[in-house]
Order: C-alpha cells, then sequence, then structure tokens
C-alpha cells in the first residue's frame, strides 16, 4: 500500500558560502550546507571518531609513529566532514580525495612490510578508478544546471532541483548518474571494484573502524544520497523493474556475503560484511527507499565500529596481534567476557536480530524493495540477511567458542606483550577499550528507535529526510508484521544453519573436501571469484606486456621519428639564428650600447672633480641658464 | 617709491654672495658669503613688500629668513670648528674624505 507523503512546510538548508575564485566572471564557490543528512553524518562521523580516538591511545600505545596515526586520523575525520558539510559538488570532490589519501596514509601506517604498503597503493588506485567516475560527474552537474537555467552551476541545491524540472534531457542525466555511480562503486566498496576494502584490513583495526563505519566508504553511499534527484530522475528510479544501482548493491550484498565465509581473517570477515551491508544501502537508495538507506547506514555505522573495535580488542589482549581465527583464537569468552558481550550485541544488531537497530533499519529497506516494484530485490535482500545470519555465528564461534588456539600461555610467557602486561595468555582488555565497545553496544541496540514504524516512530524520516529539490514520490512503506515475520524467520534460519553445523555437528563437515562440487565452490570463493587475477595479470599483466610493447614501439619509431626530424630541423634553425640574429644583431646593439655608455660615462667623469666649489658653479651656471630661458621665453 | 634701486642693489648682494661661495677658499668666508646672499633675498623680499603697501608678508618672511640663517650659521660654524678641530684646516679643497 502506497501512503501518501505528508510533508511539513518546507524547511530550507542553512547555506554559508564564500567565493573561492573567480575564472572568467564565474564564481567557483566555497561553502556549507547544513540540512537534515549533512548534521546526521555529522554525528555520526564525529561521535564514531571520537570513540576510534580515544580507543586508539590504548590500542596504539607505543606505536613508531603515534603522532602521524592521529594526524592523519584527525586530517581524516576533518576532510569526511568537509565532503559532508560541502554545498557545492566540487568542494565535494575536494573532501572525497582527501577522504582517499587519508585512507592510504592509514592503511599504509606500517609500510615497514610490504604488503600493508602493497594494500594502501590498491586501495587508493581501486578508488581512483571509480574518481574517474566523480570528477567526469562533477563537470556534468554543472552542464546539468545549465541545461534548466542557463547558467552553470556546481551548487548541490542548484543541481538537485535542475535534475527535478524535467528541463534536462533524461540521456543527461542518465550519464551523469552513470558516471556518480561509478564513483560510489569505487569509494562504497561495490561489485566489481570492492577488492580493495578487504586488503585495507592491513592498516590498524582502530582505523578499519573508521574507515567502515564513518568515513571512507560511506561518503559514496553519502554521495548517492545527497545527489539523490540525480540518480532518482536518471536512473529513472521511480520506474521499478530493475536499473544499475539495485542491480549493483543487490549483485554486492551476495557476493560480500558469500566470501566472508571463507576468510579465516576475523577483519576480513567483517570487512566483506561491510561490502554486503554496503549493498544494503546502495540497494536500497536503487530501489527509492532513500530514508531505509541512510538510516542503514547511520544504524550500520555503530554496530561495524563496535564489531571492527570488538576484533581489534581481541587481537590486542586474546591473541597477541593475531587477526586468524583458526589459529590463534578460539574459547576466548571466558577470557575476554566484556568484549564477547559487545561483540555478541554488535553481531545481533549486524544480523537483523528483532528490536536491535539492524533489525528496523534492513527491513525498511526490504519493506520499500517490496512496495515498490522492486520485489526481486526483497528476496536479495532476504538472501543476504541468512547469509549475513550464519557467517557472523561462524565468526562468533571461531572467536569466542571451542578450545583456545592461542598456544598454551606458558609458551608465551617470554612474549613481549605479556610481559608488559605483568601477565600472560589471553585476558581482557583495558577500559580505554572496552569503554569505547560498550557506548557502541548501547547505540546498537537503541539506534533502531530512532526509525520503528511498528511503534509509529520516524523521527528519522522527521529529522533527515530534505523537504526541498527531493523527490515527490518516495514511498514511506507501513508497518506490516508478516514482513517483520519473514525477516525474523529468515535470520533464525541462519542462526539455525551456522548453530547446526558448528555446535552439534548434525552437517555433515568439511564438505568441501569430499565433493567435489563443493570444493569447486570454496576454491572459487577462496579466490575471491578470481577478480584480483583478473585485475592484476589480465588489466595490469596486459597493460605492462603487450600494450606497453607496443607503446614502446610506437614510441621509438613514430614519436622518436618525428621527435628528431623536429630536433634536427630545430637546430639548423638554432645555428641559424646563432649565427646572423644573435651574434650579428642582437650582440650588435647591445655592444654599441655599452661601448656609447662607457665612452658618455667617460666624457662626463671629467666633471666629477670632488670640489665642492666647482659643483656649487655650476649649480650656479645651471640656475643662471634656465633663469635666461624663462626670460627669452617670456 | 624706489623699488628698481632695492633690486639692483639685492642683485649686487646676491651676486657677490655667489661669487664669494665659489671662489674663497675658507670655510668662515663661505659661509659669510652665504649670509649675504641670503641677505639679498631678505632686501628684495622688504622691497617688494614696501612696494605692496600694506602687505607685511614679506617683512614676516623676512625676519623668519633672519632667524633661520642665525640658526643656520650657529650650526654651520660648529661644523668648520670640528672640521678645524680634526684636519687643523679649514680650507674646503682639504675637505674632501668623500671623493671617490
Amino acid at each position: 500500500m502506497r501512503l501518501p507523503t505528508r510533508r511539513s512546510p518546507a524547511v530550507q538548508p542553512v547555506l554559508h558560502g564564500a567565493t573561492w575564485w573567480t575564472n572568467g566572471g564565474f564564481d567557483l564557490r566555497v561553502g556549507v550546507q547544513i540540512d537534515g543528512l549533512a548534521v546526521m553524518m555529522m554525528f555520526v562521523v564525529t561521535t564514531i571518531s571520537l570513540l576510534v580516538h580515544v580507543y586508539s591511545t590504548e590500542y596504539m600505545r607505543d606505536d613508531r609513529r603515534y603522532t602521524h596515526y592521529f594526524a592523519a586520523l584527525n586530517l581524516f575525520t576533518a576532510s569526511m566532514l568537509l565532503l559532508v558539510v560541502a554545498d557545492n559538488t566540487l568542494q565535494l570532490l575536494v573532501g572525497w580525495e582527501l577522504v582517499g589519501l587519508c585512507s592510504f596514509l592509514l592503511i599504509g601506517h606500517w609500510w615497514e612490510e610490504k604488503p600493508n604498503g602493497d594494500a594502501a597503493l590498491k586501495a587508493f588506485f581501486t578508488t581512483r578508478t571509480g574518481d574517474i567516475g566523480l570528477l567526469t560527474g562533477v563537470i556534468m552537474t554543472f552542464f546539468v544546471v545549465e541545461r534548466a537555467t542557463g547558467q552553470g552551476s556546481f551548487d548541490i541545491m542548484a543541481v538537485n532541483e535542475a535534475a527535478l524540472s524535467g528541463k534536462v534531457g533524461h540521456t543527461l542525466l542518465m550519464m551523469t548518474a552513470l558516471a556518480l555511480l561509478l564513483a560510489i562503486i569505487g569509494k562504497s566498496g561495490q561489485f566489481p571494484l570492492h577488492t580493495w576494502l578487504p586488503d585495507a584490513m592491513a592498516g590498524p583495526t582502530p582505523v578499519s573502524a573508521l574507515i567502515h563505519a564513518a568515513t571512507m566508504v560511506v561518503a559514496g553511499v553519502y554521495l548517492g544520497a545527497r545527489l539523490y534527484p540525480v540518480f532518482y530522475e536518471g536512473l529513472n528510479i521511480g520506474g521499478g523493474g530493475i536499473n544499475a544501482m539495485a542491480a549493483i548493491g543487490g549483485t554486492t550484498v551476495i557476493i560480500g556475503a558469500a566470501l566472508a565465509f571463507v576468510q579465516d581473517d576475523i577483519k576480513k570477515v567483517l570487512a566483506y560484511s561491510t561490502i554486503s551491508q554496503l549493498g544494503y544501502m546502495v540497494m536500497g537508495l536503487g530501489v527509492g527507499a532513500w530514508t531505509a538507506a541512510t538510516f542503514h547506514l547511520f544504524t550500520h555505522a555503530f554496530f561495524k565500529a563496535n564489531l571492527f573495535l570488538g576484533s581489534g580488542s581481541v587481537a590486542h589482549s586474546g591473541s597477541h596481534h593475531s587477526f586468524d581465527m583458526k589459529k590463534s583464537m578460539g574459547g576466548l569468552k571466558k577470557y575476554m567476557p566484556q568484549t564477547y558481550w559487545t561483540f555478541v550485541i554488535g553481531t545481533l544488531a549486524l544480523t537483523g536480530f528483532p528490536m536491535l537497530a539492524g533489525f528496523f533499519s534492513k527491513d525498511e529497506i526490504l519493506a520499500t524493495a517490496g512496495e515498490s516494484d522492486y520485489q526481486f530485490f526483497k528476496y536479495v535482500g532476504l538472501a543476504g540477511a541468512v547469509m549475513t545470519a550464519a557467517y557472523m555465528v561462524r565468526c562468533i564461534y571461531l572467536t569466542f567458542f571451542g578450545e583456545y588456539r592461542g598456544g598454551q600461555p606458558d609458551v608465551h610467557g617470554d612474549d613481549a606483550h605479556a610481559v608488559e602486561h605483568g601477565h600472560d595468555g589471553p585476558h581482557e582488555s583495558p577500559r580505554l577499550i572496552t569503554g569505547p565497545l560498550w557506548v557502541l553496544s548501547g547505540f546498537s541496540i537503541l539506534a533502531g528507535y530512532l526509525n520503528a514504524p511498528a511503534f509509529g516512530i520516524e523521527k528519522f524520516k522527521e529529522w533527515f529526510e530534505p523537504r526541498v529539490a527531493f523527490p515527490e514520490t518516495l514511498i514511506h512503506p507501513e508497518f506490516k508484521m508478516a514482513d517483520a515475520a519473514t525477516a525474523v524467520v529468515v535470520v533464525l534460519i541462519g542462526y539455525a544453519l551456522a548453530y547446526a553445523y558448528y555446535w552439534p555437528k548434525v552437517l555433515p563437515q568439511n564438505l568441501s573436501e569430499r565433493n567435489g562440487l563443493a570444493r569447486a565452490g570454496k576454491t572459487f570463493l577462496v579466490n575471491k571469484y578470481y577478480l584480483d587475477h583478473l585485475y592484476t595479470n589480465v588489466v595490469v599483466g596486459g597493460i605492462k606486456g603487450p600494450v606497453a610493447r607496443a607503446a614502446y614501439w610506437v614510441n621509438q619509431n613514430v614519436i622518436d621519428g618525428v621527435l628528431n626530424g623536429v630536433g634536427r630541423g630545430a637546430r639548423v634553425a638554432g645555428k641559424f639564428t646563432y649565427a646572423v640574429i644573435d651574434q650579428k644583431g642582437v650582440d650588435g646593439a647591445i655592444n654599441g650600447i655599452a661601448v656609447g655608455t662607457g665612452e658618455i660615462g667617460d666624457a662626463t667623469r671629467k666633471l666629477q672633480t670632488g670640489r665642492l666649489q666647482f659643483y656649487a658653479l655650476m649649480l650656479f651656471i645651471c640656475v643662471g641658464l634656465f633663469g635666461l630661458a624663462l626670460w627669452l621665453g617670456h | 617709491m624706489l623699488l628698481n634701486q632695492f633690486l639692483l642693489l639685492g642683485a649686487f648682494l646676491f651676486c657677490a654672495g655667489v661669487y664669494g661661495v665659489i671662489t674663497r677658499r675658507n670655510a668662515v668666508l663661505v659661509l659669510m658669503s652665504v649670509e649675504l646672499m641670503l641677505a639679498a633675498v631678505n632686501i628684495n623680499l622688504v622691497a617688494f613688500s614696501a612696494y605692496r603697501a600694506g602687505d607685511v608678508v614679506g617683512q614676516v618672511f623676512a625676519l623668519f629668513v633672519l632667524t633661520i640663517a642665525a640658526a643656520e650659521v650657529g650650526v654651520g660654524l660648529a661644523i668648520v670648528l670640528l672640521i678645524y678641530r680634526n684636519i687643523r684646516s679649514s680650507d674646503l679643497d682639504d675637505v674632501d674624505v668623500l671623493k671617490g
């Protein structure tokens, strides 16, 4: 059922700006646009960033580049805020690139080990591929406004109004939307450019929390929400069926969740989980669920930060700085009860356990997809929910249950870390780490109640949904018990499957070792769909090999030939210039001037006798002559 | 009213002053010649002031010139005295330390 959208009187965003520079009579501006969406993002960014800073003071204690780390972390937050408050797409682009730079610095924080540096480069270059789309898209927004009003502008409000005005050709809007979608794919880890995100785990864990929850990857979703009218009109989102944005998001939901099953590294499980959840957000935007998608961004920030910081806590105090669940974790529940409970709360919120944050936000995306003409994506989302529930239970089992696999405590008796703490073996993290975990757990439980249609609360929509320059026909679904029940059942099935596999061992174990099909599937997943092979060997290798050789041949024979010809011609011309023009013409003139000056100087130096009275005489003679001239002239 | 005679007197005194400044070697005599030139100017000022009956600007100007001239002679003689103390001479041709 479609509810008529009830709107309060339009509230204009707060706009302040100044001219950045003027070019050919056109003002390029810099300024802030504060509306509900920006306020929501500023809250998320600053809250998570604060908690990550507090956490880092303990986690990064005694780091070799402690100050560099915090400087980059601060710049990261500042760049994200610059992006969030931007009132024009050009300023947004600046913030966007700064965010990318900071993630490069932080992922490569321990660059002495080569894999970390490689991961930083990979993150930078992969997102740069998407940035091509952003640059193109930003330039195109200028012309979108020009088509609508006759005067081009990068102003975000103007772009949104122009997109909705109906005066802009659909092709231009579609190309703009697709270019910007490429930017989202790169930045928000969407298929097929998601490969940098798991590698980005090379950075310190608090950085991963910040990247995944508040700053880097949500920038793409924020771009989608910020310029939503462009996508809405350009991709014809109101039309139903299928569109590029929803398709990309839906694909990402499934492929991200599938990859999370075969990871042994706890942070990589969470990384693929983020990819999958970002897929939900992009899919939500793609099916017209603007409020639900941004709401999911909001709640996801808290529980994903919670989970990442929790995994950091495990590595910090439980597993001797290893993130391998199968080798150095297991059975940590009894050693780290606080980390365990906060991690469980985060997991329940992420998987959409009833009455926790993820339940409200994820269900709203699915409900909107169901209400509009995007039935297919509702089922994609439900499938994703089963997988999310299952891989998170697997992750909890491997980390906190079973036997501790990190070696006997006495084996690690000489461990520097153990000596530093005065005792050995796994233990609970200090309060500077558990404190932020509990705060985030609180948010993971409560954040969902901002928008819980089940209880008639729609504060999120009321506060944060734009009322000007925004599509009028968005759907806000009513709460339906059947939908919610389906979602809950689906999540419980996910839990049950994983529980059955890991605890009582009722399901067949080690299927992949006995069944060829299962083994092939697992190999495919372990190799991450061979996307890295595609990028490294086919794309990069292709460019390095034949393309580079061909370019070299062209360079040697064609370009060099032309250059040599030009060079020879230039040499002849140069000789002529030297002999005739320079030596005879220019030098002659200059020497003449110099000789003339010298002769005049020789003549006049005789007047410089150094005798004061001679000077006085000259003065009087001159004055006399001057007076004579005046008198005669009169 | 006689004007030409006064102007001729002023011109004569001025030329005598210039002649003195250019030809005398003794610094004191040069200073005196400068005073002579100033006196010539004063005569001109007073003459024109009297010529334009009722206009006292020229006379006031002359008074100022006298005052400034007195100060100038004071400073000038002090300089001559110091030069004499340093180089035992008041000959202007000997004061050529700035000559390149």
